[in-house]
């Protein structure tokens, strides 16, 4: 059985997901980077 | 009299043979020759396919039989229904990944990210066949690694984890065969021989050891259903890099990791009876798997072409390391170098492809973690 008004959940959850993951990881990106600058050995 | 009744009593379960046990019993051969011949993934191939014959015979003992508990089905209550296997390969598969060469250049982290729309996309896809919960559980084929879709399918209580399971396994061992096309069609042959020299970075054994709780805490603070998840990875990466526990962290690395992953095929195949398997159904998500590995490899390779209309020329990325973002680690990471010196002999791009290839280990198992928050 087709369920066509799937599209109205999966839809979102697909945009929420794409952009939830690429927040979290673009966050990881610049807590690292910040964790790179203060343990820089000098 | 009695006596042939006796004796033809011993030949009965012949009778209950049926035309699908045979299929599995093909299936489980085709594993086995994948694993022995072709050399696909045959730690886990190997026990699925001969559990699947095991199984698939008829009144198997190695499975539950009305009130008399089989061990793969015991093994199954033990350690697959409560997640515990997969949580503990993490711990394994966390101590063998080196993220050295990843938080050198973090940046690279961002493609992992993008080459999980092959997920998020089949998700979509999945939820015109399936209800939400084995769309879901479907999806995560796509985060091209095995516990995360264990674990998921397992949350999810899917009806399909066998055919889930065969799928993510099966495509991870066919990346070398499925990335090449989707990778070629997406670039030109003047974007694969961008040539991306690899300048050595610094960091330092604290950030090493700082990046695996970072990384927990964050995945548990946004992804809660996950946080087993990640955080047994982490924790297998700390062992490694706290440079205090090397033997728990060779012990995990290999003892370990080895012998969940036997208990895992074995397990696995469990749930691979024809009374499950042998449906339609199963070629659809088999084919639901293939659009998963394809438009992770898409999403990744257009995220880098679309980062090179902002780069200025001499610092554009060659767009294929995008495709290793998919966490099939660490295949994915050759094949686009392999791609890349099969263009330009001189085109090493390992360094890259391995780190985005890390990167998206990570970024896999938080995209598995944000389906379940998402079906909360």
């Amino acid at each position: 059985m087709l369920h066509l008004s799937s599209w109205m959940t999966t839809l979102p959850m697909m945009l929420i997901g794409m952009t939830g993951i690429l927040l979290v990881i673009g966050f990881l990106v610049l807590v690292v980077m910040a964790l790179n600058c203060l343990t820089r050995r000098k | 009299m009695n006596f042939w009744n006796t004796f033809a009593a011993l030949f009965s379960n012949f009778g209950a043979l049926t035309w699908q046990m045979v299929v599995m019993w093909g299936i489980g051969a085709l594993l086995i020759y994948l694993a022995i011949v072709k050399k696909m993934e045959p730690s886990l191939l190997l026990p699925m396919g001969f559990g699947a014959i095991l199984v698939n015979l008829p009144a198997s003992g190695a499975i539950t039989q009305g009130d008399t508990v089989g061990p793969i089905s015991a093994l199954f209550e033990a350690g697959m229904s409560n997640e515990l296997f997969p949580l503990l390969l993490f711990i394994g598969i966390g101590a063998m990944i080196d993220f050295g060469p990843l938080l050198e250049k973090p940046w690279l982290m961002l493609f992992g990210a993008a080459a999980q729309f092959g997920i998020f996309f089949t998700l979509f896809l999945a939820g015109f066949f399936f209800d939400m919960k084995d769309a879901a559980s479907i999806a995560v084929i796509g985060a091209a690694d095995g516990p995360t879709a264990i674990f998921v399918a397992n949350t999810l209580k899917s009806q399909y984890l066998g055919a889930i399971m065969v799928a993510a396994y099966s495509y991870m061992a066919l990346v070398p065969i499925v990335q090449p096309p989707v990778i070629r069609l997406l670039t030109t042959q003047k974007e694969r021989r961008i040539r991306m020299p690899y300048e050595k970075g610094n960091v330092t054994q604290l950030t090493k050891i700082l990046f695996p709780v970072v990384v927990t805490v964050v995945a548990g603070l946004v992804a809660p259903a996950s946080v087993a998840l990640v955080g047994f990875l982490m924790f297998g990466n700390l062992l490694r890099e706290c440079g205090v526990l090397n033997s728990l962290s060779e012990t995990a690395q290999n003892v370990l990791a080895n012998l969940i992953t036997l208990l895992l095929g074995l397990t696995v195949a469990g749930q691979m009876t024809a009374d499950k398997f042998v449906r339609p159904d199963t070629l659809l998500i088999m084919a639901l798997g293939l659009v998963a590995f394809i438009f992770d490899t898409a999403g990744g390779v257009l995220f880098a072409k679309l980062l090179n209309l902002f780069l200025p020329e001499g610092k554009k990325l060659n767009p294929m390391i995008g495709a290793a973002g998919i966490s099939a680690f660490p295949m994915s990471g050759r094949v686009v170098n392999k791609m890349g010196l099969a263009e330009d002999n001189q085109n090493f791009l390992l360094m890259y492809s391995i780190s985005v290839n890390v990167s998206g280990q990570i970024a896999s198992v938080l995209a598995g973690g944000l389906i379940l928050s998402l079906m909360a």
